[in-house]
């Protein structure tokens, strides 16, 4: 599965279908691994897959800001549907990663 | 209307789709809304992660999901017989988890409450935990509202 992607100095994941508590184990593990290595300053989360997310996706999402505000990087949320916006509002995590840092990658 | 139906299954992380998925498919019969359905899915994931990582540490074991439909109404039934919740009330506060080393982000039941009418959590220590869930299918909102 080519869930990752460097672009420079941001590292693309290409999230799956259902962001649940099987799925994040894998991702945090891949996705942590690259930060580790590579001099990654922007983290992005690319939503276009995922149909479904519950609260393991938004304990993965903390986890990944809090390590990329350490880094002095930023973390990016993209082309989100409405189940997930849904899910981002209500768990608070917007006031963190706001939604206009959503944006079209060129 | 009334039908129900039960799912038996491993407490293996891959179940939790399969869960979520075969409820959602079953609660179908009722019309809802695709929110509606949404909602649903979100709270049985919610609660079958919660007993496949909690009830059974480090071993596999059967969880169990029940749904009754009447009329309008979805009932839902999670239940293990792994270790139980000890303090259910700390346990479902916003943000607790007694797993800080697993990422989890403590938002589970606020999700359950968030999207269910009513949800319900008997637990016993060494006995197990059953977490009861009920929403009503608003019928013909989205006519309304269109």
């Amino acid at each position: 599965m080519d869930m990752l992607e460097r672009k420079g100095v941001r590292l693309v994941v290409y999230l799956p279908m259902e962001l649940d508590h099987h799925y994040t184990e894998e991702i945090r593990r891949e996705v942590d691994q690259v930060i580790r290595e590579e001099p990654i300053c922007e983290l992005e989360f690319d939503f276009s897959r995922t149909i479904f997310m519950d609260s393991a996706g938004i304990g993965m999402l903390l986890g990944r800001y809090k390590i990329m505000k350490a880094l002095d990087g930023r973390l990016l949320m993209t082309h989100m549907r409405g189940q997930i916006k849904r899910i981002l509002k209500l768990s608070g995590i917007l006031n963190y990663i706001p939604l206009e840092q959503e944006e079209e990658v060129v | 209307m009334k039908n129900e139906m039960t799912l038996t299954f491993d407490s293996l992380s891959e179940n939790e789709g399969f869960a979520r998925v075969a409820v959602a498919a079953f609660v179908t019969q009722l019309n809802p809304t695709l929110e509606e359905v949404a909602d649903i899915k979100t709270a049985v994931s919610e609660a079958v992660t919660n007993a496949i990582i909690h009830a059974y540490p480090g071993e596999v074991h059967t969880v169990v999901v029940r749904t009754r439909l009447d009329g309008e109404t979805v009932e839902l039934w999670v239940m293990d017989e792994g270790v139980g919740i000890e303090d259910v009330k700390k346990a479902m506060e916003p943000l607790y988890t007694s797993r800080p080393e697993l990422e989890r982000s403590g938002m589970g039941f606020m999700f359950m409450e968030a999207f269910m009418d009513q949800v319900e959590v008997l637990s016993k220590p060494l006995e197990g935990t059953t977490v009861y869930m009920k929403k009503k299918i608003q019928k013909g909102v989205t006519e309304q509202e269109a």
